[in-house]
């Protein structure tokens, strides 16, 4: 299934002000843990039952000696063809055909959690230890069936987030990797053909987070 | 600023040095990514490579409190370069005026310095005159007494290396910075600034921004869209509030506080009110007559007669001299002077610097009222670490107030938008909006007044009708008491020369039609024309932007009269046509002017009868490149931070700025060059915290992405201290001691300056004991309570720390 929606994530616009970490637990009315500071600004230092979206920071220096400090903000890609989604016999997870967000449903608790979770190239899915249940980033499916755009992309400021309809994404995807590339030799989307959330990246996704591109 | 936020757009080159935009002002980001889709480059300079730096086409680093180092070697390289814009410089800059013979600068001394009284006499910074009293010009630039000349002087020995020894930063980053930001230095390029409290608190902060102002008008970047001077404001509405005069030195609308020698109203107003013998300047100060007598009919009304100087006599007045900031409260408070403090909407037990100092002084008080949304460190001091709750006699009261969505009234933006917000719920519980909580103060002390008091008058002749018919505060009211109102039936002259009626009580248009004569109240002549004839303009929410350039004209309403961009008579020649046609902010057309509202009705300068210089404000109307006002001296020169890491001022004998305030009490302690605190320390906040943390550290979901207090250090400084990523430290100065958790991070570099290496760390300061749990406490414990000698704004933003593993 090819239609339905997608999510643009042009992190070299990205400034990690987290606005869509927070606006995730606000919508999904999702309680903040209790965490510590473990010497770096990501914070939950994971993705949880409690956290379906986490901003990655990743600083290193460059070959000219100059700092870099890269944002990723983490969730569900919402692939095309889920790996997740291997062993589900029983709707346990389903692909909403008009939007294209996979979803997890209460039935999740029936699924082996270990296997769903090596399917998952991306190491997204998270169980709630008591009910069993696996959760993960809905896409907002509750607001996109009320006309509304996902809370992440909703509180975005400078625009890294878009969300629209795929074939359009995909052509803003394909104009923003040509003008990066003018700069940035290495500019790509990653996996625009496999993936909803499309991440734009203007160096080796690897240095942005380790499942950034797939396990 | 004198542009505002959607005008960031409009740049070519956009310079963030003085702040952190990403983080502390996040939609900010969205305006630069827009000038940047457009091909525009953004710079970032600072002491840590920030969110900030990450998105920027240029990084700099440079040591904490090195500034106008950095900036006096731009300023060179835009003159030895020939990079500036001469025609701007020469026409609406002070560059072609003689500075007078008593004028000189030596080894980081101008003239008239008095030792002693740390303080310099002006008055040898004075201008040259002609006989007609106008300042003496060599429009050529060649004098050596003109101010272009002194200027090439002044700065000349601010070259690359000297600047790279004393700043840290490497010559080619530096070259880097200076040759992309002069770039904006021709008609069609623009170039900005948005700076914050990076530049503001320093012993230093006004002459970091003088000398910016220096670049931008040497770039002929002031009044053109995308340019400007731009300060970023900490607080949603500290722009509305300073507007207001919630400083000790002034009235509403930036008239200065009178003087207790001032004792009559001719006295008060003709010691604000300069005067000009030049015809081509507006001296649009010269109108102060009229905004203070406003302002006096709008508090006292109908008690504020001509025979009693209306009212003038009621007004508090300063000693000479006297100066009650922030600092100077703190030290009076400390020492026992002063009885009572109401602490309405902050924190100073954590924003204070020094703070243990602002904890101490509290507990010589006898009584203080918090006004807060939330307990806070300053509420609770009396049970704070290290308090003896049994010794201290002071008596708390807790005001709860309303939060900004459970009220109406109006917020001003740093771009001086004043924009109408409605109220979304009732406030809880027994909180008030704080409107509601003057009223009924008010009321108390008016009832007590009625019976005795010393000196009542004041009290007893107010106006004060700013409640509804339920007796509550009423913005509206308030709001159109700001805008003023005619005091009689009267006919006047508007802009075009027509007659114009108005009756008692109706509102004033605008500004322009205010008077001396007690026929117009107006609480503050700024905002005179936001609540008038047409209704709250406040209020208005149309998207038209006639000219593309993003001004919104019919959104909100800004001051002076819906100028977007101030000084914009600057943006056009002396014909009044646009220098960028692509960005025409004002043009002369068919006899008047079209685009934005233009800093007053005269034609171009080329009208040698009609016409003004562009900047009105200035009593001569030129943008001043010497600035012969400021306490510190007519140019920005370098000096070294009170607590600084080296033993001497590369680039004169005077180690630190001659004219600040030092503190000498027994909590006043700076230590320099001393071995037991060796580092570079500077504080800043983090997106998730609002200043001391009070509206954000109740919020759970900001405490879980930042919840703990921390020092950012270098991987260097590291392993010189043995410390690794993520364990505990303590952090110390000569004032206190913090714990914080180490983030060891490639983003802080140690600086090489001249042979040393010069190791820097920051900390936020947005913790406190309070709340969270293991949150940990604020950096201001140990900031030095040293300040600006103009502003007395405390240098949070360089001083002198250790740290130590845990």
């Amino acid at each position: 299934m090819a239609e339905g929606y997608s999510i643009l994530v042009d992190t070299s616009k990205c400034t990690a002000c987290r606005g869509c970490q927070i606006a995730c637990k606000q919508w999904n009315q999702l309680p903040g843990t209790q965490t510590k500071n473990v010497g770096t600004y990501e914070n939950p230092t994971d993705l949880s039952f409690d956290t379906y979206k986490v901003v990655r920071f990743a600083e290193g220096s460059n070959g000219n000696g100059k700092p870099y400090w890269y944002f990723f903000t983490e969730q569900c890609r919402h692939c095309l063809s889920p790996g997740c989604m291997a062993a589900v016999e029983n709707d346990e997870i389903v692909q909403d055909e008009k939007t294209g967000a996979v979803i997890y449903t209460e039935k999740t608790k029936d699924l082996n959690f270990k296997e769903t979770l090596e399917g998952c190239p991306y190491n997204i899915p998270r169980q709630d230890p008591k009910s069993k249940v696996l959760v993960k980033c809905t896409m907002c499916f509750d607001r996109l069936t009320n006309n509304m755009i996902p809370a992440c992309v909703k509180s975005c400021p400078t625009g890294a987030m878009t969300f629209g309809e795929r074939d359009k994404i995909l052509d803003m995807t394909k104009k923003r990797v040509e003008e990066l590339k003018q700069t940035f030799p290495k500019a790509a989307a990653i996996k625009p053909d496999e993936l909803r959330v499309i991440y734009v990246v203007t160096d080796d996704p690897a240095k942005y987070f380790k499942f950034a591109s797939g396990k | 600023m004198t542009n505002h936020w959607i005008d960031l757009k409009n740049s070519d080159v956009i310079l963030v040095m003085g702040s952190n935009a990403a983080a502390n002002h996040p939609i900010s980001m969205k305006w630069v990514q827009k000038a940047k889709d457009s091909g525009g480059k953004l710079i970032s300079v600072d002491p840590r490579f920030t969110q900030t730096s990450a998105k920027a086409d240029v990084y700099a680093p440079l040591r904490s409190g090195t500034d106008i180092a950095f900036l006096g070697g731009m300023i060179k390289y835009i003159l030895d370069n020939n990079k500036y814009f001469p025609e701007y410089v020469t026409n609406y800059t002070n560059a072609s005026y003689i500075v007078g013979d008593k004028y000189d600068f030596s080894e980081g001394l101008f003239s008239g310095y008095n030792e002693k009284g740390r303080s310099y006499d002006k008055s040898t910074w004075a201008f040259k005159q002609t006989d007609k009293g106008l300042p003496e010009r060599d429009d050529t630039l060649q004098n050596p007494r003109c101010v272009f000349q002194l200027l090439k002087k002044h700065y000349s020995r601010y070259t690359p290396e000297k600047v790279s020894e004393i700043t840290g930063t490497p010559v080619n980053d530096l070259s880097k910075v200076y040759e992309l930001y002069a770039s904006t230095g021709t008609k069609d390029r623009a170039g900005t600034i948005m700076y914050a409290m990076g530049w503001c608190q320093h012993t230093v902060g006004v002459q970091n921004i003088r000398a910016m102002s220096i670049i931008q008008t040497l770039l002929g970047n002031m009044g053109i869209a995308g340019g400007g001077v731009n300060a970023m404001r900490g607080e949603s509405n500290v722009q509305g509030s300073t507007d207001q005069a919630l400083l000790f030195h002034i009235l509403p609308g930036y008239l200065r506080a009178p003087l207790a020698t001032e004792t009559t109203l001719e006295a008060f107003s003709a010691a604000r009110t300069p005067k000009s013998a030049d015809p081509m300047s507006a001296n649009w100060p010269q109108n102060t007559p009229k905004y203070v007598v406003s302002l006096l009919k709008s508090y006292w009304g109908d008690n504020a007669t001509k025979e009693n100087d209306f009212g003038y006599a009621w007004l508090p007045k300063l000693e000479p001299g006297q100066n009650c900031s922030w600092l100077n409260l703190f030290d009076v408070m400390y020492s026992g002077g002063i009885k009572g403090f109401f602490a309405w909407g902050q924190n100073p037990a954590c924003s204070g610097e020094n703070a243990n100092k602002v904890r101490q002084a509290m507990a010589k008080l006898d009584w203080l009222v918090n006004v807060n949304i939330f307990d806070n460190e300053t509420g609770s001091f009396w049970k704070g670490p290290g308090m003896d709750p049994k010794s201290i006699k002071t008596e708390v009261f807790m005001l709860p107030c309303a939060a900004s969505v459970e009220k109406e009234g109006s917020i001003s933006n740093s771009g001086r938008w004043v924009q109408w917000r409605y109220k979304a719920v009732d406030p809880p519980g027994q909180a008030k909006p704080d409107g509601d909580i003057m009223i009924e103060l008010m009321a108390k002390i008016k009832d007590l007044y009625k019976k005795s008091g010393k000196f009542p008058d004041p009290i007893r002749n107010l106006k004060w009708d700013y409640t509804d018919a339920k007796g509550n505060f009423d913005s509206h009211k308030m709001a159109k008491e700001i805008n003023g109102h005619f005091q009689k039936d009267i006919t006047l002259k508007d802009p075009t020369g027509q007659d114009k009626q108005f009756k008692k009580g109706d509102p004033v248009p605008a500004f322009g039609f205010l008077q001396a004569d007690g026929s117009t109240s107006c609480g503050n002549w700024i905002y005179c024309q936001s609540y008038n004839a047409d209704g709250n303009n406040m209020a208005r929410r149309k998207k038209d932007d006639p000219t593309g350039l993003g001004l919104y004209p019919q959104w909100s309403w800004c001051w002076p009269v819906n100028r977007r961009i101030i000084y914009n008579r600057a943006s056009v020649d002396l014909n009044g046509q646009p220098f960028n046609p692509k960005r025409p902010l004002l043009k002369w057309a068919e006899g008047k002017w079209v685009g934005d509202v233009p800093d007053g009705p005269w034609p171009p300068m080329s009208d040698k009868e009609k016409g003004k210089y562009p900047f009105i404000m200035k009593p001569d109307g030129l943008a001043a490149i010497f600035g012969p006002g400021l306490n510190d001296g007519p140019f920005p020169e370098h000096y070294e931070p009170l607590e600084c890491p080296v033993p001497n001022n590369l680039l004169s004998k005077q180690f630190t700025n001659p004219t600040i305030k030092i503190f000498a009490g027994e909590l006043d302690k700076h230590l320099t060059c001393d071995p037991r605190f060796p580092f570079v320390g500077t504080t800043y906040r983090v997106t998730e915290h609002w200043q001391t943390g009070i509206m954000t550290r109740f919020q759970s979901w900001l405490v879980e992405a930042q919840p703990q207090m921390f020092v950012e250090i270098s991987e260097e400084l590291a392993k010189l201290r043995g410390i690794k990523d993520g364990e505990k430290t303590k952090v110390s100065s000569a004032r206190g001691t913090v714990d914080c958790v180490a983030i060891v991070t490639t983003r802080f570099r140690p600086f090489q300056i001249g042979n040393v290496t010069v190791h820097q760390v920051g900390m936020p300061w947005c913790y406190g004991w309070v709340t969270p749990k293991n949150g940990g406490e604020s950096a201001n414990l140990l900031t030095p309570n040293v300040g600006d000698p103009n502003t007395m704004i405390p240098e949070s933003k360089a001083f002198m720390v250790n740290v130590e593993k845990a």
